[in-house]
């Protein structure tokens, strides 16, 4: 982990420099105007959180078939980093949503699907942290996370049955605008600048998860041998004598 | 002994322990109905505006009693440890949840068949022509509810604060289970009822997926 302060400010000259190119560098939407620069960052976030969403489910998966504890680090770490994201994409649409289509929101399939994504992972985060057990805290919410990624298709599939059955107050227009070479090069320097944030955030939380791991580990440890001299329980962080 | 006959024995257990008491269908029942009468509050109840918002109401009191009511299937089975005793039968962990998974079927659906009658007699919404078609709704949209809850309430089961998170993991779970059943049921109270085809296969769909799900994930939710 030697590496991790050059790579982090790396990351972050990235991240200045594809907001300067967003701002600066690419040519001005002929419709939109400014506020279409805002797209370069709300794509990325999408792509961001695809990734991180599709590692979640790739690591459930590993956990329940090979109950190797580094698989369920990957699947607190990928989904947090996820939610992320998905905050970020939600958060921005909004912004380009309101002076281009006149409304913050519309509930449309992509808009819906996203927001129930949203939640669905949100409560995987929350039923994370009401389980205690470490290993039936990675089965459980990894049966969850599949079940969750199930889910998605089916969201979507019928949101776009039934909104299709009705006409839309907006449509989704001028997104493509992918003809401007510049405008496509600034958009992939955005991607990859969101998408290095993802990483760095998610190998940070991984490590985090694998440090938890080992310090209870060693607590268990120190208390079994305290328990064979007679001594008192150990306090943990929460303040819970362990047993 | 076979995964059929352990699931039928399972599901005898289950019925004739819930009929000494039928405390958690009376529960349900009277908190569905509260629902129900307390929607008169929220729209204004003419027999037309009851057509349009109904079924959207009928759904929701469903999805909230049914994940309430799902809650003890696990966790009473801890207060004495028979948790235990079931797994430490010779039956396969799928007739565990297969035998629990039909008895909330079968609750529920009582439940609809005491709700739904009563809903269109509050509400001014004739069913006379189409109880059977309803009945078909009815059937897949409960037992995609219950295949989810079911599976749910062995996970939230092992974690604090269950009761609250059941409806958290369930009910974002069930928004397209909700959206198609809500269109199916809203078909039926047109003026010229029509069982839609679309929305009655995207629920069977939904079925078949979350069953194959909860089949293949059943070891993992019957675990130590």
């Amino acid at each position: 982990m030697k590496a991790r302060i050059p790579i982090t400010l790396l990351i972050a000259l990235l991240v200045c420099f594809a907001g300067y190119a967003g701002l600066f560098i690419a040519p001005t939407e002929a419709k939109q105007g400014d506020v279409q620069r805002i797209f370069y960052f709300h794509v990325a976030s999408w792509v961001a959180m695809f990734t991180a969403f599709s590692i979640t489910v790739v690591a459930n998966i590993g956990w329940l078939a090979t109950r190797k504890p580094r698989w369920d680090w990957l699947a607190v770490a990928s989904a947090e980093a996820g939610v992320v994201c998905c905050t970020i994409g939600l958060t921005t649409g909004p912004f380009w949503a309101k002076p281009i289509w006149g409304i913050w929101w519309t509930w449309d399939p992509r808009l819906t699907t996203t927001f129930l994504l949203w939640l669905l992972y949100i409560s995987y985060l929350l039923l994370r942290g009401l389980v205690d057990d470490p290993s039936r805290r990675a089965t459980l919410s990894a049966v969850f996370g599949v079940f969750a990624y199930l889910d998605v298709p089916l969201v979507y599939v019928s949101n776009r049955l039934w909104r299709g059955q009705h006409p839309q107050p907006v449509y989704f227009g001028g997104e493509g605008s992918g003809a401007d070479p510049t405008m496509t090069k600034v958009l992939l320097i955005a991607m990859s600048a969101i998408f290095c944030v993802m990483i760095l955030a998610l190998l940070d939380r991984y490590r985090l998860e694998e440090l938890r791991f080992a310090a209870d580990e060693l607590r268990v440890e120190i208390e079994s041998r305290a328990s064979d001299a007679g001594a008192l329980p150990v306090e943990t962080a929460t303040g819970e004598g362990v047993r | 002994m076979n995964a059929l006959r352990a699931t039928g024995i399972l599901l005898a257990k289950e019925l004739r322990l819930e009929f000494r008491r039928r405390e958690l269908l009376t529960a349900t029942l009277v908190f569905s109905l509260i629902v129900i009468v307390f929607f008169s509050f929220a729209f204004d109840p003419t027999p037309a505006e009851s057509r349009r918002y109904g079924p959207g109401l009928l759904w929701i009191a469903f999805l909230f009693s049914g994940s309430l009511m799902l809650n003890p299937t696990f966790s009473r089975e801890q207060t004495n440890d028979t948790i235990d005793a079931l797994r430490m039968a010779p039956v396969p962990p799928f007739a565990i949840v297969a035998a629990k998974l039909l008895a909330n079927l079968f609750f529920l659906l009582i439940c609809e068949a005491i709700l739904a009658p009563l809903f269109g007699i509050i509400y001014n919404v004739s069913l006379a022509g189409i109880v059977g078609r309803l009945a078909i709704v009815l059937l897949l949209g409960s037992l995609g509810l219950v295949t989810a809850g079911t599976a749910f309430s062995a996970i939230s089961a092992h974690a604090r604060m269950r009761e609250l998170l059941l409806p958290v993991l369930l009910l974002p779970i069930l928004a397209p289970l909700l959206i198609a059943a809500v269109s199916a049921t809203l078909a039926l109270f047109a003026d010229s009822p029509v069982l839609d085809r679309t929305w009655v296969t995207f629920l069977a769909g939904f079925d078949i997926v979350f069953l194959t799900a909860t089949w293949l994930l059943s070891d993992f939710l019957m675990e130590e």
